[in-house]
């Protein structure tokens, strides 16, 4: 590891006066830290952003959910709205990562952690991501685990969260502090696709913090839940994942909200399987074929072909569960 | 009942300058090591080797903040190279070396203590940002010679084998049974799955964590 200066920011003017300065900023740490201890991050300074008062979880008009940035992903799990308003949520954060880690990390660190590729974290390895131009060694290497998606001939590496993949079907907004004020982004454009630039990977500027994570209020009654597939039962990453959320009324689908996960450089929103939803009435002939499109435009590389099929499956089972018919 | 101790500006050195004649297995491993192998550096702090005293003052000293925190009942003042881990606050600076280090990465959860009440891998937590914390460990669950209950359970169990996770899965298991998650064996397998066992005794882990459970 890196000698690094270290500070603690009591309030956020004095945190982004540190993050101007070119600051690092650290919350629960638990992807920093290991991340440093590889030396693939070598911050000079951390500033420690416990302190400012963004652990609050609140319920919005007509139903939605505003989820501090420093709300750990135990506390957002547990919480007795997000559980009922939002299971996808609560499932998504429960089967991340161990009840130690969500212990500390934040719900902000949770969309912010970086990637698993292999490469990535081997300072040794070409990665275009950890050093621009060096080149991609999972392109041709050992790729069983990385994207179908979103993937340039740059970087194939997934975006590791759950939390984030529930936060993308749910069609969430990214509350940003910077130097210049407020603003949101869309969750889809927060997480940007690798391109040329894969080094880039978040749409934030300069000094910027995340201070909170609002999910818009969806329709009721909606039925929502999270499905991760992983090479063991427990504490692993998702080979494939699927978040549904659906509000049926009067026998029909109305809305339709899909993501996926562990198959995209970003989470993976799904429009089309939603438009094949929505207007329709619940049957297992509707799930299939709608997951049928989950996979299109998938690019597989030599280890990871298994992806293609394993994601139609795992989108038209969460159809199943969440629809609630066979 | 906490007893304040004067601030310790640098690591005791493992093993070495106690008044304890008796050699421990810490102190056997590493005098062997210094008779067997030519160039052993002193105690390795936040991953950097301090060298003789001269070399290290002459070299320049990396960023170190003061931090003050409880452990196991025991106020603690110590100024630390920023790049310490709890885990090696712990076993390097503080003789606790009940907690372990597995993986080193948060992957294995052989390092698990609690912090504020709260079960956390000790090896991705920064020791200068635990200012005003209360750290339990291992060796801080047990009241004087009576073993915490779930201590207890592990050895009617026998619910280890080489026993190198043991401390972080008891740990952790009072972590799950203070937390609620022991409804059922699949949930107890579910809520401790950041314990990893090499010698796959899971079995009988969640067996001692079910009947203590239960007992509460």
């Amino acid at each position: 590891m890196h000698p690094f200066s270290y500070t603690r920011a009591s309030d956020t003017r004095e945190a982004l006066n540190a993050g101007r300065d070119g600051g690092r900023y650290i919350a629960g740490g638990t992807t920093l830290v290991d991340l440093m201890r590889e030396t693939v991050e070598r911050p000079e300074t951390l500033v420690d952003i416990t302190a400012l008062p963004l652990g609050e979880i609140t319920v919005t008009e007509r139903g939605g959910l505003r989820i501090g940035a420093l709300v750990t992903m135990s506390e957002a799990a547990a919480h007795a709205k997000v559980r009922t308003l939002y299971p996808v949520v609560s499932e998504a954060l429960e089967l991340s990562a161990s009840a130690q880690l969500r212990n500390m990390a934040t719900i902000g660190g949770n969309i912010m952690q970086r990637t698993r590729c292999t490469y990535f974290r081997d300072v040794t390895a070409d990665c275009n991501k950890r050093e621009p131009g060096s080149g991609c060694a999972a392109l041709h290497g050992v790729n069983r685990t990385h994207a179908i998606l979103g993937t340039s001939d740059a970087c194939v590496a997934t975006h590791p969260s759950d939390a984030a993949v529930a936060f993308a079907a749910l069609e969430a907004r990214v509350h940003l502090l910077g130097p210049d004020g407020t603003r949101q982004v869309p969750f889809v454009d927060f997480l940007l696709r690798p391109g040329s630039t894969p080094h880039r990977e978040q749409a934030l500027r300069s000094g910027e913090l995340i201070t909170a994570v609002q999910i818009p209020p969806l329709p009721r009654p909606l039925r929502s839940g999270y499905l991760k597939v992983r090479d063991r039962q427990s504490y692993e990453f998702a080979l494939t994942s699927a978040a549904v959320a659906l509000h049926v009324r009067g026998g029909v689908i109305r809305e339709a909200r899909v993501a996926a996960g562990g198959v995209g450089t970003v989470p993976w929103k799904l429009p089309a399987v939603e438009q094949h939803l929505v207007g329709e009435r619940p049957s297992g002939a509707l799930w299939s074929a709608a997951a049928a499109k989950a996979a299109d435009g998938a690019r597989p590389l030599q280890h990871n072909r298994f992806k293609v099929e394993l994601l139609k499956r795992t989108v038209e089972r969460q159809l199943r569960v969440v629809g609630g018919t066979e | 009942m906490s007893t304040e101790l004067p601030e310790l500006a640098a690591p005791p050195p493992t093993g070495a300058g106690g008044s304890s004649p008796a050699p421990t297995r810490r102190t056997f491993i590493a005098t062997s090591t210094v008779v067997g192998g030519a160039v052993v550096a002193g105690s390795v702090v936040g991953g950097t080797s301090l060298i003789g005293g001269e070399e290290a003052a002459a070299a320049e000293r990396p960023p170190s903040s003061r931090v003050s925190l409880t452990v196991n009942g025991t106020r603690r003042s110590l100024t630390v190279d920023n790049r310490t881990s709890l885990l090696d606050l712990l076993r390097e600076h503080l003789g606790l070396t009940g907690s372990k280090k597995g993986c080193n990465a948060g992957a294995c959860g052989a390092c698990t203590v609690l912090v504020d009440g709260h079960r956390v891998n000790a090896c991705l937590t920064l020791a200068v940002r635990l200012e005003g914390a209360e750290v339990t460990t291992i060796e801080g669950l047990a009241e004087g010679e009576q073993l915490h209950p779930l201590q207890q359970a592990f050895i009617d169990e026998d619910a280890f084998q080489c026993g190198y996770c043991t401390p972080g899965q008891i740990v952790s298991g009072v972590g799950c049974i203070q937390e609620g998650h022991t409804g059922s064996p699949e949930e107890i397998r579910e809520w401790m799955s950041g314990n990893i066992c090499r010698c796959g005794c899971y079995v009988k882990i969640v067996r001692a964590v079910r009947q203590t459970a239960g007992r509460k």
